[in-house]
């Protein structure tokens, strides 16, 4: 019991944090992490033979998170008022008038793949192998998918700084 | 570096993220010296990387709430028995539970881990006890957050639940918690009107029957009514009259039904 909570409370501000920007709702970001972390305790019979523990418990938070939007989805519920709120607070934040977006509503313009990419590899600092595991695709697809979720995070930034620009002209 | 592989999109990757070997570091930065429209976006996309990762360094710092410790979260796994196989130890956790409860606890744990309306309506009934008379601390979730409340609870019992409109009965929401019940999870909201009564609706999956009717029983001074539909198990109880319990538990049903549809349905 104590082996299982030395190895997995270290992980939980990484996980918590992964979850917020999944879902940007605090509550519903601890609701994940909390059943991340009971899965990860009911089944740790079977992590020894899945190897990286870091890889292990993001694979399973980041397949929690799809289910839950699949089951929104299908039971039509809104998504969570409160993650609407909190992009359009950004989008008024007193650094979007300056022209200079907050990162996070980049973010939200790519598709769920290429966000977890990004947080995954740019904040949580997976090595490219365990990203691989998490997302279930080849290394090599990890590159030229990282590739391009950089790419377009950029041109967003670019042209959300453009309009602007234009407009207070 | 005549021999060297020519420099690719995973270098460039790495690079931004600062993960190449010193000489093939310095290798893709003499390429970019040479490209400096690719040399200005791999800037950008480093400043990007930096920007989302400023922007949520809050969240890893903050402190870590409790129920995400192991240790609690270990405590709560051990009683569902019958996932886990451990059935004797877990009823024993069961019981010591249910005593903790005290006498109106009913049947906490049943061995089979069948749940009936019987031992549902006895939890229920002691959930009421306990939190109606909490002054400080009645609810966890305040009905200001509603929508949050419901989405979790809902979530966490496995069902789609609302909290069901009851200003027409002179009740309003106060707001709800999560709650253990035979080691799965069941959702109590609560409810208030204008003369300070307090009345609960306790919801949990489950249910040996699809459908079941009312089932009425009072204990001192405490009624309640209970029943199973579309596999979840609820008891209205309040400090009330049968007769005046009764169109309140005919409301909520008639309200639960209708989410239970999905054209109707709120949820």
């Amino acid at each position: 019991m104590d082996e299982i909570a030395s190895l997995l409370e270290p992980q939980i501000p990484a996980l918590r944090r992964y979850a917020w920007a999944l879902l940007r709702d605090h509550e519903a970001a601890d609701d994940l992490v909390q059943d991340t972390l009971e899965r990860a305790i009911s089944r740790w019979g079977q992590r020894r033979h899945e190897g990286d523990l870091r890889a292990w418990l993001f694979t399973i938070q980041r397949n929690l998170f799809l289910n839950g939007l699949r089951q929104r989805k299908a039971r039509g519920t809104q998504v969570g008022e409160e993650a609407l709120n909190d992009v359009q607070a950004f989008g008024t934040s007193p650094e979007s008038h300056a022209g200079l977006r907050d990162v996070l509503t980049g973010l939200d313009a790519l598709s769920e793949e290429q966000r977890s990419l990004l947080l995954l590899v740019g904040v949580e600092d997976l090595s490219y192998e365990q990203a691989a595991q998490v997302l279930g695709i080849p290394l090599g697809t990890v590159m030229s998918r990282l590739s391009r979720a950089r790419a377009r995070l950029r041109e967003f930034m670019e042209n959300g700084r453009s309009t602007v620009l234009r407009r207070v002209k | 570096m005549t021999g060297e592989r020519p420099i690719g999109e995973d270098d460039l990757q790495a690079f931004v993220d600062g993960r190449l070997a010193s000489s093939r570091h310095e290798a893709v930065r003499a390429y970019l010296d040479n490209h400096p429209a690719l040399a200005d976006q791999v800037k950008q996309e480093i400043e990007l990387r930096e920007a989302l990762r400023a922007r949520l360094t809050f969240k890893a710092a903050e402190p870590v709430p409790s129920r995400l410790r192991v240790a609690n979260l270990m405590a709560a796994q051990r009683r569902p028995a019958r996932r886990r196989g451990t059935a004797v130890a877990a009823a024993v956790v069961g019981l010591l539970i249910g005593s903790a409860l005290g006498a109106a606890g009913g049947i906490w744990w049943s061995g089979s881990g069948r749940v009936t309306a019987a031992s549902v309506a006895g939890n229920a009934i002691a959930a009421h006890r306990i939190y109606v008379g909490e002054r400080l601390h009645p609810v966890e979730v305040p009905a200001e957050q509603e929508a949050h409340l419901v989405q979790w609870l809902s979530r966490r019992v496995g069902k789609p639940l609302t909290a069901p409109n009851l200003t027409a009965q002179g009740y309003r929401l106060i707001g709800g918690r999560l709650l253990p019940d035979s080691g799965e999870a069941a959702a109590l909201f609560m409810y208030e009107n204008p003369g300070g009564n307090r009345l609960t609706l306790y919801a949990r999956s489950g249910g040996s029957e699809a459908q079941t009717s009312f089932r009425f029983e009072s204990r001192d001074d405490v009624s309640a009514f209970s029943w199973i539909d579309n596999g979840l198990s609820y008891v209205v109880t309040a400090k009330a009259e049968r007769a005046q319990l009764l169109p309140i538990a005919e409301t909520i049903y008639r309200q639960f039904d209708a989410t239970g549809d999905p054209v109707k349905g709120r949820l």
